[in-house]
């Protein structure tokens, strides 16, 4: 019978599957979604350049990432995980629990968050104060731009960027509300964003936002500074404070919007997967995540060298996070 | 008794008439409002293909820059071992660039020669490592070699950046040395036109600092007004001091502004290019040059490659301005006049690209195909196949034909219907935690996908087939056992067959759902970057409609192109899949 064939099959599918799940020769990178695009870069260019097979990266997001990497010891756990932010106190801890105790951090470079709009629009400068009096859902409430400051365009107030689930969101209330709250005004503590329509979430994909700006001149975009790099020719980032977001003044540290890239090394688990340990050592590599590397080509803003030189040097030695990180 | 009279004055008078009319007109707009929708769902179908179609246009082709390449034996087989995994670790990379800088030997400094490398894409040198090491004999001599181009280097030659079209030159291009640059001149008015290209430029600079400036006079009429109400000292002084401030800023951008407009409108003129300007760049004698100054009659030009020997006076040469400036795109004045001067040589190749669907997934967006992305496709529906179709079939066939009607059926039922209408993530939560926590099943397998969308699929094509099944009419049950079958018999021999098209109907209509879908996927790993083409089930493996979503999220404008070629394989996918399921129904259905 053909019926009974298949189900037969399908148990001893099941089985096999059971069996193949206890060794793991690929090194598995879960973690944030605006590290993916490097982690991937990098995953590819070991994969052909070693004779080890290629890692497969998931993109989870940095919570979810932590998450799994924290879940425990052994080779269904992920090895590595990405993060766009530091992990918290209370991650550290619960990977203790779950006996991942030996974690190594690294940091891969910088990511700016920029606010653009479509060329042909008017021109942006603003303040972080503007910003937080634009947006902050305790703050007036202003309709237009022109109601934040007299300078600034007589234009309904559109802005569209991240959805509270992403970390670029996490990373924007923290550099630019929590930072310009004090100055506009507002009270900092439990800050929000407005939720009336002037700011509209666009979803997690920022090459949306992009042809969202192109169709509208007036809005505004917040997103990572490689979307506005790839997309020059039709959109004008917005200076803030000032300062131009350019790959020069984040890279110097004078954009105030830009944040750290980081990504976590299980060391339990090298030497058991083959390949961890070097994949590590590629991804802080001068070729990779160096001034001149190929992530530099995918967006990625390069630390100054003197950290570049520190972190290089932690990852190749492995060394682990003390627990004394959020002192 | 019906008074006739009555009726006919009902079905014939002025009101009747009026009536008559009225429920016509009402058919008629009825019919409109049909028509209506039917177009404009139409006109959405059409709008949504048409731009896919021709977004996914620009993946059909890639390009190939051939070009020489000396092997140096020192690089690669220094022991002249001839062994092919010893080849292909050689230092192929740094061969194509040194290849690169060899053929353009003006590109000095780190910025230009990083440009210089990013003509080819990063995996050119390994499909030359693969050639070498298929044939160990080249090593140590020259050969053409095909090297694939860049993403950068592939749109622009598609058009992307803007188009690259010499303006009409009249008169004769006169050149003199003056230190690194060139000064040029033309006998005709060739140049004025390039000048008043610039000129228009600083127009609309001029326009836009005037805006800012009138932004700022905003603020100053404002905070004077807030200061003239103000009730305290304090507050008087400090809009005054914000009024000055933006005063400043007002009269630095209207001077700005002035300037830029003097300029434009003084005749002549004597402009400095920067690389906010249109770029305007000369093409003499085979080699190119890119204006930095430039006047009415010629201006000051640098040389992006260098002129053969000594060239002072030219007719033939072509005049060009970019449509962009060279700050507005992700390509290059110098890596235009690379691939320019190499199209020149008849070096640019466009071929069809095969690669895009034979390849797996890169980083790369010239690298990247979709094959692995089917095929992982293929894996993932084979095993929700095998577990939904016989499990489904099964559960439909006992409660249709054999379960008693007791509450504990029906209340098997009520759950299969309601399980049809679970958002799909539920099923991914419970992959995650049942399979891969509780039996092990590997993370981002195909065998882990398949059972979760075989979860999915289960409701919908057990609701089919007992359709299907429901339709075959008692007669044949009934004829079957009349002649000695058992019921087993009369359900597997007769009833199951006559139902089979209608049960496939709904599985394939089942198989296509999930094979659309990403959400479950996500919390089992599958939607991950993952170069190697799987090879069986428990290899890591992502699907079709994961590749679509997670090239859509790429920064590179080259992944645009192949996000919309791997909308029209899924497309493609659901067709046939849609097209078997109406042959079927086609072939095999029976009209009782």
């Amino acid at each position: 019978m053909s019926f009974t064939k298949s189900v037969a099959s399908a148990a001893i599918l099941a089985a096999a599957a059971a069996t193949a799940a206890d060794a793991r020769d690929q090194i598995r990178v879960v973690g944030s979604s605006t590290v993916f695009p490097f982690s991937t870069a990098v995953a590819e260019q070991f994969g052909r350049s070693t004779d080890f097979q290629t890692p497969v990266v998931e993109s989870t997001g940095s919570g979810g990432g932590l998450k799994l990497f924290c879940a425990g010891v052994g080779t269904q756990h992920p090895d590595i995980t990405n993060s766009s932010r530091r992990m918290k106190e209370k991650e550290f801890q619960q990977c203790n629990e779950n006996g991942v105790t030996d974690v190594t951090e690294a940091i891969v470079g910088f990511d700016g968050i920029v606010m653009a709009n479509a060329k042909g629009g008017p021109v942006f400068a603003v303040t972080r104060e503007q910003i937080v009096t634009a947006l902050a859902a305790e703050g007036p409430l202003p309709e237009r731009w022109s109601d934040v400051d007299p300078s600034l365009p007589a234009i309904k107030i559109e802005v569209l960027g991240p959805p509270p689930s992403s970390g670029t969101r996490d990373a924007f209330n923290e550099l630019v509300m929590e930072e310009g709250c004090e100055g506009a005004g507002i009270e900092c503590e439990g800050i929000t964003i407005r939720e009336d329509g002037a700011y509209v979430e666009a979803g997690e994909n920022d090459n949306l936002i992009v042809s969202k700006l192109e169709a509208n001149p007036n809005a505004l975009g917040i997103f990572g500074f490689s979307f506005l790099d790839q997309n020059s020719d039709v959109l004008q980032g917005s200076t803030v404070d000032g300062v131009e977001p350019t790959f020069d003044n984040i890279a110097e540290g004078d954009y105030p919007v830009s944040r750290s890239l980081y990504f976590y090394i299980k060391n339990a688990h090298v030497g058991v997967i083959p390949g961890l340990q070097e994949f590590a050592n590629e991804f802080m590599s001068e070729d990779a995540a160096g001034e001149e590397g190929y992530l530099v080509d995918k967006g990625l803003i390069p630390l100054p060298e003197e950290q570049f030189e520190t972190i290089s040097g932690n990852v190749a030695s492995l060394t682990k996070m003390t627990g004394d990180e959020w002192k | 008794m019906v008074d006739m009279t009555a009726l006919t004055d009902m079905h014939s008078g002025e009101a009747s008439r009026k009536r008559i009319a009225r429920r016509r007109a009402a058919e008629t707009r009825l019919k409109a409002y049909g028509i209506l929708a039917l177009f404009l769902a139409g006109a959405a179908l059409v709008a949504l293909l048409g731009s896919v179609f021709t977004k996914a246009g620009g993946a059909l082709t890639e390009t190939y820059l051939t070009m020489p390449v000396t092997l140096d034996a020192s690089e690669i087989d220094p022991e002249g071992t001839g062994d092919a995994s010893i080849i292909r670790r050689g230092d192929f990379t740094g061969l194509v660039k040194d290849m690169l800088k060899e053929q353009f030997p003006n590109a000095k400094g780190r910025t230009t020669r990083r440009e210089l490398y990013d003509l080819t894409s990063a995996g050119a040198p390994f499909e030359l490592a693969d050639h070498v090491a298929a044939n160990p004999s080249l090593v140590g001599e020259t050969i053409t070699f095909p090297l694939l181009a860049s993403d950068v280097t592939d749109l622009y030659l598609k058009g992307a950046y803007g188009n690259f079209v010499a303006k009409e030159v009249e008169g004769q291009l006169t050149l003199s040395e003056d230190g690194d640059a060139y000064r040029v001149s033309s006998t005709a008015p060739d140049f004025e036109v390039a000048l008043e290209r610039v000129k228009e430029g600083l127009i609309t600079e001029a326009r836009k600092v005037r805006g800012q400036a009138r932004l700022q006079e905003n603020g100053v009429v404002e905070f004077t007004r807030r200061a003239e109400a103000a009730e305290t000292v304090e507050e008087r002084e400090k809009n005054e001091k914000l009024a000055e401030a933006r005063a400043a800023a007002r009269d630095q951008f209207l001077a700005q502004a002035v300037d830029l407009e003097a300029r434009a409108a003084a005749p002549g003129g004597d402009e400095e290019l920067s690389e906010d300007n249109r770029s305007v760049l000369i093409n003499v004698a085979g080699s190119w040059l890119k204006m930095t100054r430039i006047t009415p009659a010629g201006g000051i030009a640098e040389p992006l490659i260098p002129l053969d020997g000594d060239v002072s006076v030219s007719d033939d040469w072509q005049l060009y301005t970019t449509d962009l400036p060279e700050a507005s795109r992700k390509v290059s004045d110098n890596q235009i006049v690379w691939i320019e001067q190499l199209r020149d040589q008849g070096r640019v190749d466009v071929v069809f690209n095969t690669r895009f669907f034979t390849a797996g997934d890169s980083r790369e967006p010239e690298l990247a195909g979709i094959w692995g992305a089917v095929v992982g496709s293929f894996w993932t529906m084979l095993v929700t196949f095998a577990l939904a179709f016989p499990i489904g079939v099964l559960a439909a066939i006992y409660l249709e034909e054999f379960a008693p009607k007791n509450k504990l059926t029906d209340f098997i039922e009520v759950n299969i219907n309601n399980l049809a209408a679970v958002p799909s993530i539920v099923f991914g939560l419970l992959g995650l935690s049942v399979f891969l926590g509780v039996f092990g099943v590997p993370r981002s397998a195909p065998i882990a996908g398949g059972i979760v969308l075989a979860l999915m699929t289960l409701p919908t094509i057990i609701i089919a087939s007992r359709a299907a099944i429901r339709a075959v009419p008692p007669s044949i049950r009934d004829a079957a056992v009349g002649l000695g079958a058992s019921p087993l018999q009369a359900t597997f021999h007769h009833v199951l067959p006559l139902a089979m098209p209608g049960i496939l109907t709904g599985t394939i209509i089942g198989m296509a759902q999930a094979l659309g879908e990403t959400a479950p996927l996500i919390m089992i790993g599958m939607v991950a970057f993952i170069v190697d083409i799987p090879q069986g089930i428990t290899d890591s493996a992502s699907v079709l409609p994961v590749q679509v979503f997670r090239w859509s999220d790429f920064p590179e404008r080259a992944f645009e192109a192949r996000t919309a070629a791997a909308i029209c394989v899924l497309l493609l996918f659901l067709v046939v899949m849609n097209a078997i399921a109406v042959f079927l129904r086609k072939r095999f259905e029976r009209r009782w």
